[in-house]
């Protein structure tokens, strides 16, 4: 790689954009269902595991991008 | 079948998050080809990884979906048994790997483990550990696919030769436009998918049944135990002794695997340092004695689930027979809303994925370096070998998708799956550990060893599989199971190897001292490098790795 070369961003980088953009699905499906009371027929549907799992990707995605976007 | 591949048919969000993967890492691939110019950008991921992502990478080179969905169906059916998989037979080895042999694979600059085998022995034992590897690797790969196909096919009713295509040449695609890098950059994903999309099973089943301790309570006795049952072969779901876990798994088949199979090695060699690359296998083994957490929980819920009929929970049945496969599968359709199932869809494809990245990535560098430019084209020239790899990427992806096929029309040959392993590693380690330990082993030693080692294990599988002798002659004990022949001809085919390089050594020429330096403990001098603070040493995280590892054993003793 020449030092000209915009440098490589790091793994983490991209990491952190897979989780934001999965979890960012995962919780709007959440948030639809919250909202429009669909009912699913999966165990311990009640506790809306979407909403929350998908919040905590979100997080973690967003904490992995902002911390390597700058490509240190 | 039709039954759960409706039950857990898949939503446009679950299409939306899988078609969101296969982007990413199609997309990862084009964007790092750029960075990829050399052969040893290719080969070698420039040498430029830390070590946190030489050992995440390490660790999910071998965490494919197969594993998942198996060792979770052998909790359901041997219980806590299938932690040594996690702990006796991986821990010790990864510390071994990185505190004593890493110095010489990573200072002797070699590109590839056949590479170490043609400077401490010679040209012909490279070749033939070259040729036996590659025809492995292209096996396992073909295997694998195979696998994938029929796990999509059967949990969620994709089309065997579709999804089989698809994931094929979507592989065939990022590894040749950029070698290992991409092949590490989508091992990380997976090992974050793989978490994210599979622990949550694990954490819901805690809430459904109550907690961790009701879920202990709820199984038999015996299948909360890790050491206190296996005096007797008979009082064990495996059965099988703690001889043959330790010899076997712990000692043969572990260090066979995690310190000499260049798929594994071959992310540590990525490292950008000595000392990364020390850190490599030590760090990957506080993540791999976490995996529990997700197959071994889940496991044990299907277990308490199918046991009480409240919970409306039984594993599939194939053909009369229970298929303990499906555990993990039907506990996402019981558990994952949609999109938490494409998520834990992705999970799987992304450990299918990336496991066959991981083969065709070792395979493209052991076939470049170790059989063509080692056999065919001594003076290649960098370009040359660049080129020769993206050729074999493309090679090895056709010949595993033939193998496919051919695993598809005889579907026993998954059952080859773990006996491959002790026909190649398992006298490779005997090789190994005498080459980096002992000056005086001699080339000869070494390759009629290697020869007898792995001759001796493949006729113990026929001798075996023909019914030519009993089983009980290899696992020495009138109770026996497929998994104890495995661990004990692992075993016998590493003590062999073990014994006849050394009496080969004593009769022929050993390699003068100078030609070893570097190579062999004793006439290395130690490279002491910069002094860094104790929490940065390898061996303090060593020693840490292996307290927690006593202390777990200790626990579900």
């Amino acid at each position: 790689m020449s030092d000209g070369e915009k440098k490589m961003k790091p793994i983490w980088y991209f990491v952190g954009l897979i989780l934001l953009a999965m979890g960012g699905v995962v919780f709007l499906s959440g948030l639809y269902t919250l909202i429009f009371r669909v009912q699913h027929k999966t165990a311990l549907a009640e506790l809306h595991p979407d909403l929350w799992w998908g919040a905590i990707m979100v997080i973690v995605g967003i904490i992995f991008f902002l911390k390597n976007k700058t490509g240190r | 079948m039709d039954v759960l591949a409706k039950s857990i048919g898949l939503s446009f969000v679950d299409w939306l998050i899988i078609a969101i993967y296969f982007a990413f890492v199609i997309g990862i691939g084009f964007y790092l080809k750029r960075y990829t110019k050399t052969a040893d950008d290719f080969f070698l991921a420039g040498r430029k990884s830390t070590s946190w992502v030489a050992g995440l990478a390490f660790l999910s080179a071998n965490l494919g979906a197969l594993e998942l969905l198996g060792m979770t169906g052998n909790t359901y059916k041997y219980g806590m048994y299938v932690a040594h998989f996690y702990w006796i037979g991986a821990i010790p080895a990864m510390i071994f790997l990185g505190v004593y042999m890493m110095p010489f694979y990573y200072s002797s600059r070699i590109k590839s483990v056949p590479g170490y085998l043609k400077l401490r022995f010679d040209e012909k034992t490279r070749v033939l550990n070259g040729f036996s590897f590659a025809i492995m690797t292209l096996l396992v790969s073909g295997i694998n696919l195979y696998a994938m196909a029929l796990v999509l096919h059967t949990f969620l009713g994709w089309n065997w030769d579709a999804s089989m295509w698809a994931s094929a040449l979507t592989v065939a695609l990022y590894v040749t436009l950029s070698g290992l890098v991409s092949a590490i950059f989508t091992e990380i994903i997976q090992f974050f998918l793989i978490w994210f999309g599979l622990f949550l099973v694990s954490v819901l089943g805690i809430v459904d049944i109550g907690s961790i301790h009701e879920i202990f309570r709820r199984i038999p006795e015996a299948y909360s135990k890790l050491w206190s049952n296996s005096g007797d072969p008979a009082q064990n779901g495996m059965a099988i002794t703690w001889a043959g876990i330790v010899l076997g798994l712990g000692f043969v088949l572990s260090f066979g695997y995690w310190t000499t199979d260049f798929l594994v090695v071959q992310r540590a060699l990525s490292a950008r340092n000595l000392r990364s690359a020390r850190n490599t296998p030590i760090l990957a083994s506080f993540f791999k004695m976490a995996v529990p957490f997700i197959v071994i929980l889940a496991g044990l819920i299907a277990l308490v689930l199918a046991k009480d009929p409240k919970a409306a929970f039984a594993l599939l049945q194939d053909g009369g027979k229970v298929n303990y496969d499906s555990a993990l599968p039907l506990l996402i359709a019981r558990y994952y809303p949609p999109g938490l199932i494409g998520l834990g869809v992705t999970a799987l494809l992304a450990g299918f994925m990336a496991g066959q990245a991981g083969n065709i990535s070792a395979f493209n560098t052991v076939w470049t370096y170790d059989i063509y430019q080692s056999v065919f084209n001594k003076k290649a020239s960098p370009l040359h070998l660049l080129w020769m790899g993206r050729m074999a990427t493309v090679a090895g992806i056709l010949v595993s998708v033939v193998t496919a096929y051919w695993a598809k029309s005889f579907p026993s040959i998954m059952d080859y799956m773990q006996a491959i392993f002790s026909w190649v590693n398992a006298p490779l380690f005997a090789t190994m550990l005498l080459g980096m330990f002992v000056r005086w082993i001699t080339p000869n030693g070494a390759f009629w060893g290697l020869i007898a080692g792995m001759g001796s294990s493949f006729t113990m599988f026929l001798a075996v599989k023909f019914s030519w002798i009993q089983p009980h002659l290899i696992t020495l004990s009138k109770v026996t199971s497929d998994m104890a022949v495995n661990f004990w001809r692992a075993w016998w085919a590493w003590l062999i190897c073990f014994v006849v390089t050394i009496i080969v050594s004593f009769f022929t020429k050993r390699k003068p001292d100078f030609e070893l330096v570097g190579l062999v403990k004793g006439l290395t001098p130690q490279t002491l490098g910069q002094p860094v603070p104790l929490h940065r040493k390898p061996e303090f995280w060593a020693v840490l790795s292996l307290i927690i590892f006593i202390l777990l054993n200790i626990y579900f003793w």
